[in-house]
């Protein structure tokens, strides 16, 4: 383990290998912006870094948990009920969340709103558990939460100090001096179109990859009992 | 404006649920290639939303609430919207094979749709009323199909043309979002 790609390539021969499977949500196979699933999030609560960072950490927390408890009790969840199995579970964590949050962080809970109940439905946990959790060992899962956990809160990072930078001319609530007109279409819903799309078209470039033609289907993690998946749109 | 109509217009236009909540990227982005898709997603959000409302509005106020268990919502919504829409497909198979035809490949996708736990959620922590929350729904999932039908629309101008390589597909498909989004905030001031 001690260079970076000596890792990766052994991970991709053989497949317990925890390292890899920490670090490869972090940028390699990130959730947000190489995966393109989770998009509402992304975009809905991001004009600040604190709205950001209160979304990222709690998703990720839902995310560890529920790979957690659903890699401990994959055995136990008939496969025909395992989806609706699953997300009740991700709800239980969601409310756990969003109790603690409104008990202890008020302001953070106000701010995320009806979207910190969204987090039930966000595509990223409902995936990993489908892809991954349900077919690992707990201790994988946990690392593989905790990576795409942190890509994720790292790309909404991202936007966030994006959108507030430039379109509120803040960072963290705190001003910066030199900034005296701030873009503030950036900082409404049209500026968070308009900064993922260029951040994934920059992200394309640097990693030197084709981008996606597609999202939906193509990347869903559930597309495999999906009877929708391709075929619906071609008819 | 009668009130019936603002409270649809609002959650139609200019609280639209994709282009001002951010609700509903998934399909929106998925599901607007063509407008055949489009339409055939759009009637079964609208369907699957107010149905939803119908069934979580009562188990709120006449189950969780009575019980105080409220704090529950989000696990029994989402039960409830996962069994509805299968629950919706069973019966549209069985009583009308060609509206199940039409909507039936849609249906799977909308359970994790995040509109409809949206407006579920909406309703109640707004406290509507029984009426307005369908109003609402209804609302909601119109404005979703004038947002998918008319940026399928918007896609297909685009496809075709000469783009930069880095911009190809979603980013492109995004910046013209927004550039869409821009024009529905000229309806802000309307209601």
């Amino acid at each position: 383990m001690s260079t970076k790609p000596e890792t990766i390539t052994n991970a991709k021969q053989n497949s317990p290998d925890y390292f890899y499977e920490f670090i490869k949500g972090i940028i390699k196979e990130n959730p947000t912006l190489v995966g393109l699933l989770g998009m509402c999030p992304t975009l809905a609560v991001t004009a600040t870094v604190k709205g950001s960072l209160g979304m990222g950490l709690s998703t990720m927390f839902v995310l560890i948990c529920s790979n957690l408890l659903i890699s401990l009790i994959k055995n136990l969840i008939p496969k025909s009920v395992r989806l609706p199995a699953y997300i009740v579970i991700i709800a239980g964590f969601v409310t756990i969340v969003k109790l603690v949050l409104a008990r202890f962080l008020p302001p953070v809970s106000e701010l995320l709103g009806v979207y910190l109940d969204l987090i039930t439905v966000n595509c990223i946990i409902l995936g990993r558990a489908e892809m991954f959790a349900s077919k690992n060992k707990p201790l994988a899962s946990v690392l593989d939460g905790a990576g795409m956990g942190i890509g994720f809160t790292l790309a909404l990072f991202l936007m966030g100090t994006l959108r507030e930078i430039i379109g509120a001319g803040s960072w963290f609530g705190l001003d910066i001096p030199f900034i005296t007109n701030p873009v503030t279409l950036i900082a409404r819903p049209a500026g968070g179109f308009f900064t993922l799309g260029i951040i994934i078209a920059l992200v394309g470039v640097i990693t030197n990859k084709k981008p996606k033609m597609e999202a939906g289907c193509a990347n869903c993690p559930s597309k495999d009992n999906c009877p929708t998946a391709e075929k619906g749109e071609d008819k | 404006m009668p009130a019936f109509l603002a409270v649809i217009l609002t959650a139609m236009i200019t609280d639209n649920f994709v282009l001002s909540k951010f609700m509903g990227i998934c399909p929106f982005l998925g599901v607007s290639k063509k407008l055949k898709s489009a339409v055939g997603m759009g009637i079964a959000v609208i369907f699957v939303m107010i149905c939803s409302t119908l069934a979580t509005y009562p188990f709120y106020h006449y189950i969780l609430v009575p019980l105080g268990i409220d704090f529950l919502y989000n696990v029994g919504f989402i039960l409830i919207i996962a069994i509805f829409v299968q629950l919706v497909e069973i019966i549209l198979k069985k009583i009308s094979p060609e509206l199940h035809k039409l909507l039936g490949v849609y249906l799977p996708l909308i359970t994790t749709n995040c509109a409809v736990l949206g407006v579920c959620i909406i309703n109640v922590d707004n406290g509507l009323s029984f009426v307005d929350s369908i109003l609402n729904s209804l609302g909601a999932g119109l404005g979703f199909t004038i947002a998918l039908i008319v940026f399928s629309g918007v896609r297909g101008r685009i496809e075709h043309n000469d783009i930069p390589d880095a911009f190809k597909g979603i980013p492109s498909t995004l910046v013209a979002a927004a550039i869409m989004v821009i024009g529905f905030m000229g309806f802000s001031g309307m209601i």
